[in-house]
């Protein structure tokens, strides 16, 4: 009975982490994955997204329209984010990792100068349960369930919508899909407003868990850029498993050392995937598949 | 002239002439007297703005003129003040043993450089892939050197003291008879200013030079480069070598003026700066490098010690709009306006002495 405890400790662990890591990428697995803009700021779209989400619940909207808020504020700033700076920097690589920089920068300090150094957090619903000497949440436990069907919902949206075929059309060859008819401008400001209310969303989630503060997107962004490195550009095949490996290798090394050995973990492998498979995992199984 | 000194102007580099030599060589003796007519404390920061001006040149010599994006110069910064650090701790400063530390703590990252560039290079990691790689270098350093906090990570008698960092390293000390020579005030700046001075010339003969012009043509165009017959990863592995030593040379100087090295000197923030500042003034120019560093160095310290908190959206709207409004960076832009304005001039002059008929 004990092992199982154990064995359920870990799994919960790894389940949590894994959660955690498909949830940061999500947003950015657009923005950077597919578009390829290098955008330092997703970390603090996931701030706007919780700090949206924190207030509007305790202002009384019941939890779930308050993360329908935090989501729908960040993909917001995001579409006027785009119209204003980010369209001009669209294959200016360099260019965009400093625009976005400076993006965080001026929302980190002015959230802090606005709200302050934190603020009162929620209260992280539906209690928990206990196995053995330990007790798990039940919302962490139900984090990986809603991070799967995210997964599946974005698979849906962009296999099987029109918006997603324009889209993807779109971002593989613009000049093809302009001649074809598509509108590209606007495809790709929808497209970086998804990716930015995923981050959004990622924000809503994680706030009934977490303080939040001014800086928190750091905490994220380097998981979200390990994240969509590994998995590569194609989201929808890279996004689990790339998040899977990279929570087994990190909840591994945090049981044993510690958790900044498993954050040293994650960034070796990541160093390590870029040597080995340039193109993520999604690139690797489109490879031996016979595909691009 | 000999050859190697005409290189000093050329097609790499902005700025040529009379007028530009005797500029510079007037700011450098105004910023060699300073110590005697300002007083310790402004001193102490005029240094600390040049101790960041190597990284930013080695970065503008990596990203600006070989196109190699590297987003972890930090790492050799972190590495060289931690090497400094401990063998300076361990050794004293008896003799030349400091100056044996100072030493050790470039050919570190030396070594680290040529193992990680091997790594990119020879291995094919291309464009914003050797970014990700060499941060992820920089944030493995950081989150080590974080876990060190315990008793059981010393190295001899230095302990490496995790997140707060080593400190109480003792300065550069040349023994001089009875009363050795103590690099510090005064003195460290001149050291750090002559040090300066000398990267400087030097990056701009290496930049017009033949080395410099094949770095520029990978720049543009590695496989046209290659065609053409050039060892292009062996050009991409010596460049990001240098880089990633004069990134040490910061390191270290950073290390001697605080007497302190912390993990978070290699953290994303610190890891982004250096990116900043080199595309802020323009990465594709050494001058316009120099410039922005110690500009963009003063600034946050002005605006942190002046607006308090709104020092960082000052910063971020300034890089907003070098970004949006000058993409070659702000003093490459200003540079190339001034100039192309004083070349109509002087053809409008021509017109008139020759008399043409005007187009």
């Amino acid at each position: 009975m004990t092992f199982l405890v154990e064995a359920y400790a870990f799994f919960y662990q790894l389940a949590d982490s894994f959660a955690f890591l498909v949830l940061c990428g999500l947003g950015l697995a657009i923005i950077f994955g597919m578009m390829g803009v290098i955008n330092l700021a997703h970390g603090e779209f996931i701030m706007c997204g919780a700090y949206v989400t924190v207030l509007s619940a305790r202002a009384g909207l019941p939890l779930p329209f308050a993360m329908l808020c935090g989501t729908l504020a960040a993909g917001l700033v995001g579409l006027i984010l785009e119209f204003l700076i980010i369209r001009r920097l669209y294959h200016r690589l360099f260019d965009s990792i400093v625009a976005t920089w400076a993006l965080s920068l001026i929302a980190t300090q002015g959230m802090l100068i606005v709200a302050g150094p934190s603020i009162e957090g929620l209260k992280t619903p539906f209690g928990s349960f206990e196995l053995g000497e330990y007790s798990f949440s039940v919302y962490r436990a139900l984090l990986p369930l809603i991070a799967l069907l995210l997964l599946g919902a974005l698979y849906w949206l962009f296999v099987r919508t029109r918006f997603g075929i324009y889209s993807r059309a779109t971002i593989q060859d613009a000049n093809m899909a302009r001649a074809l008819g598509a509108n590209t401008g606007r495809i790709y400001s929808q497209t970086f407003t998804l990716g930015a209310a995923l981050a959004g969303l990622t924000g809503a989630l994680y706030a009934p868990t977490i303080t939040a503060v001014p800086t928190m997107g750091q905490a994220f962004i380097v998981q979200s850029f390990v994240t969509v490195v590994v998995s590569g550009a194609d989201v929808m095949l890279g996004l689990a498993p790339s998040a899977a490996v990279l929570a087994f290798i990190q909840s591994l090394l945090t049981k044993s050392y510690g958790q900044l050995i498993g954050q040293i973990g994650l960034l070796l492998t990541v160093i390590i995937v870029v040597r080995v498979l340039p193109k993520g995992i999604s690139g690797w199984v489109l490879q031996r598949n016979g595909g691009r | 002239m000999p050859r190697w000194l005409a290189l000093l102007d050329g097609p790499q580099t902005l700025g040529h002439g009379r007028a530009f030599w005797f500029v510079f060589a007037l700011i450098v003796l105004v910023a060699a007297l300073l110590p005697t007519f300002v007083d310790a404390f402004a001193i102490t920061n005029l240094t600390y703005f040049l101790v960041w001006v190597f990284m930013a040149l080695g970065l503008s010599l990596i990203w600006g003129y070989a196109g190699i994006l590297s987003f972890g110069q930090t790492a050799f910064f972190g590495l060289a003040g931690y090497t400094y650090g401990v063998i300076s701790i361990n050794l004293g400063d008896a003799g030349l043993w400091t100056w044996f530390a100072l030493l050790m703590s470039l050919v570190l990252p030396a070594v680290l450089a040529i193992f990680v560039g091997y790594f990119m290079f020879y291995g094919g990691v291309r464009d914003v892939f050797v970014g990700i790689v060499t941060l992820s270098i920089t944030l493995v350093f950081e989150t080590f050197m974080a876990q060190t906090a315990g008793p059981e990570w010393t190295i001899g008698s230095a302990r490496l003291n995790g997140f707060n960092g080593m400190s109480n390293m003792p300065p550069l000390t040349f023994p001089w008879g009875e009363n050795p020579i103590i690099f510090d005030g005064p003195s460290f700046f001149w050291l750090v200013l002559a040090l300066a001075v000398l990267v400087y010339v030097g990056l701009r003969i290496v930049v017009n030079s033949r080395f410099g012009n094949v770095l520029v043509a990978i720049r543009e165009n590695p496989d046209r480069a290659e065609m053409l017959g050039y060892n292009v990863r062996l050009y991409q592995l010596f460049v990001f070598v240098i880089g990633s030593v004069l990134a040490g040379v910061s390191g270290v100087l950073y290390t001697l003026w605080g007497s302190y090295i912390t993990p978070s000197s290699m953290g994303l923030t610190a890891a982004a700066l250096p990116i900043i500042w080199v595309a802020a003034g323009g990465r594709k120019d050494i001058t316009a490098t120099l410039l922005a560093t110690v500009l963009l160095t003063w600034l946050s310290q002005q605006l942190a010690v002046k607006g308090s908190q709104y020092a960082l959206i000052w910063m971020g709207v300034i890089l907003l709009v070098v970004v949006l409004f000058a993409p070659e960076g702000l003093f490459v832009t200003v540079w190339k306006k001034l100039r192309d304005r004083r070349r109509l001039q002087q053809v409008a002059a021509a017109r008139k002495t020759v008399s043409l008929p005007s187009a």
